[in-house]
């Protein structure tokens, strides 16, 4: 029991990120001969969550979980709420009603102090990159070592240096992100995302813009990241054959709920017509092309 | 009539929130635990960006308004036959009003545009977002050094300014219109008390300063994260710098010369 009371109190005073937790967790095996790590299966753990913005309801009784160490995608069409959900999972957003589990935490209920600790553990993928303008691309992706950790110059230069080489941008490092291509930026914002070791990480969109080359190696990219580091990964994405390509579970999402799941097989055979259509890309079918609007002849005022 | 009175107390309403949100993001940016070796470079970093740069627009606009000021100042003066006054009158108009008003006003346009402009695009780009998803707190990092940047900058711009407009009065008065040099800076000295005109300067260079850099990282950072929302966030802050600096420079005098 006390030893047990003693690992939760090292572990809040000094984590920081992934890898020092997994010291701490080594340490503790080490001295006390047992495992104190309580993990649940699932790392994240969404229930009944509703969301609207501006009267407009987004999601209305979402379920769904995350598995730990695994590719999750989360698909749908356009406006259907995916990024939203990915803004949800990491609190820059807050529900109307339900709850978020967040490695067995309730992320909405944190104050600032804890709300950041549990985002150390945490890395998103922007789908515009939202790299840092004013510095260049070494420096961008130094950013997060120098603000939260105390590491020395001559290590940060060799992990900014390796994080470069594995999105294969270590020779645009004194680059400026003005002169940074679409697919390149990503990259960066990909190496940026993954220097402080993070548990989860999400990806906004990350194919989109992308090269058939680049996207290959980004491809196989998350997912070498994934079982290598030991991640669990949430993918929003409308790339049906990449993303099912490195999925282990697809969520597709559309008009505010789940409107199927299952293995990328199981998706991409599901008969219901909503999944079907958006699978197969298909135009006809119970997803709407159009926005809800009057009569076309009536708006021609013919 | 009921509209009017729903619009009016909708406008009271929003003004109230508009203070409360304003007054808690400033209390958040100052009052925070002082990370002093993190901010210093980052505060440098902003003085060079929000004072320095603005050194060019104040030593000219100085220049310009003490030989206007001399200029005006002689002609009349000469109509007294007090020429030797002039001194006087252009140190007291630039140390007491002019100097912190104009340059004030000047700041505003130039520097407090500048900030609302860029912390709105790191707005619209995610960038202040994306430093929240890494667990850095933009308040911290991008709004407070530029908001201490502000504060410390406008001083030192409004004394630069008042002493560059000393020069340009000089430039005309003594130089090209003829008065006696030891009667101008001798009569300057004289009538100028440093407790009550330069001191009191500067506190009212200070007062503008924290309020124009409050207005302009406020409105950046609430900026709509769109092309329009920025270029009202610009103009806002523009326009409430301005009549923030001519409202409490009434106030700020009054207070200083017993009125109140």
């Amino acid at each position: 029991m006390l030893p047990a009371i003693f690992y939760e109190i090292i572990k809040n005073f000094l984590y920081y990120n992934n890898l020092t937790l997994m010291i701490i967790d080594e340490v503790f095996k080490l001295i006390f001969g047992q495992d104190f790590i309580q993990m649940t299966d699932n790392f994240v753990e969404i229930s009944d969550l509703y969301f609207t913005r501006n009267d407009h309801w987004i999601f209305r009784d979402i379920s769904l979980c995350i598995p730990r160490g695994k590719i999750v995608a989360i698909m749908g069409p356009s406006g259907s709420g995916k990024t939203t959900l990915l803004r949800l999972i990491s609190a820059q957003l807050y529900p109307r009603r339900g709850q978020v589990l967040v490695n067995g935490t309730d992320i909405h209920s944190l104050n600032q102090t804890d709300l950041y600790k549990i985002r150390n553990s945490m890395g998103m993928l922007f789908q515009s990159g939202a790299l840092f303008t004013n510095i260049d691309v070494f420096e961008n992706v130094a950013f997060p070592l120098r603000e939260r950790t105390k590491l020395p110059e001559d290590i940060i230069r060799s992990v900014v240096l390796m994080q470069l080489e594995a999105v294969g941008l270590r020779g645009a490092r004194d680059l400026m992100p003005s002169e940074l291509s679409g697919g390149m930026a990503r990259r960066v914002a990909l190496a940026r995302a993954l220097v402080l070791n993070p548990q989860l990480m999400m990806y906004d969109e990350p194919f989109t813009g992308q090269d058939p080359i680049t996207m290959g190696v980004l491809v196989k990219l998350i997912r070498s990241l994934n079982d290598n580091l030991g991640l669990t990964s949430i993918i929003v994405s409308h790339d049906v054959a990449e993303t099912m390509s490195i999925a282990d579970y697809v969520y597709v999402i559309a008009d505010t709920r789940i409107i199927g799941e299952g293995t990328p097989e199981q998706v991409l055979n599901d008969k219901s017509p909503m999944v079907a259509q958006f699978i197969h890309g298909l135009a006809d079918g119970p997803v709407a092309f159009h926005y809800p609007a009057n009569k076309y002849q009536e708006d021609l005022q013919l | 009539m009921i509209l009017w009175i729903e619009n009016l107390g909708r406008i009271g309403l929003s003004f109230c929130q508009s203070v409360g949100v304003s007054g808690l993001f400033l209390s958040r940016t100052v009052f925070r635990k002082p990370r002093l070796i993190r901010l210093f470079p980052l505060v440098i970093e902003q003085i060079y960006a929000v004072g320095v740069l603005s050194m060019v627009i104040i030593v000219l606009s100085g220049l310009f308004i003490g030989m206007v000021l001399a200029l005006q100042g002689y002609n009349i003066l000469e109509r007294f036959g007090a020429v030797e006054q002039l001194g006087q009158l252009v140190a007291l108009s630039v140390v007491r009003e002019l100097g912190p008003v104009i340059g004030g006003l000047l700041f505003a346009g130039r520097a407090g545009s500048s900030l609302t402009a860029e912390i709105g695009l790191m707005q619209v780009t995610e960038q202040l977002t994306s430093m929240e998803m890494m667990a850095v707190d933009p308040l911290w990092r991008v709004i407070s050094p530029r908001f201490w940047a502000g504060v410390i900058s406008m001083p030192v711009l409004i004394a630069i300014f008042c002493m560059v407009a000393m020069f340009g009065s000089y430039l005309v008065g003594v130089e090209w219109l003829g008065v006696d040099a030891g009667q101008f800076w001798s009569n300057m000295q004289a009538s100028v008390n440093f407790r009550i005109d330069v001191v009191n300067g500067l506190i009212k260079g200070l007062v503008f300063g924290i309020v124009v850099t409050w207005i302009a990282v406020y409105q950046g950072y609430y900026a709509v994260p769109t092309a329009a929302g920025i270029g009202r966030a610009t103009t806002k802050t523009v326009v409430y710098g301005s009549l923030a600096i001519l409202g409490l420079d009434f106030i700020l005098t009054s207070v200083m010369l017993g009125g109140w």
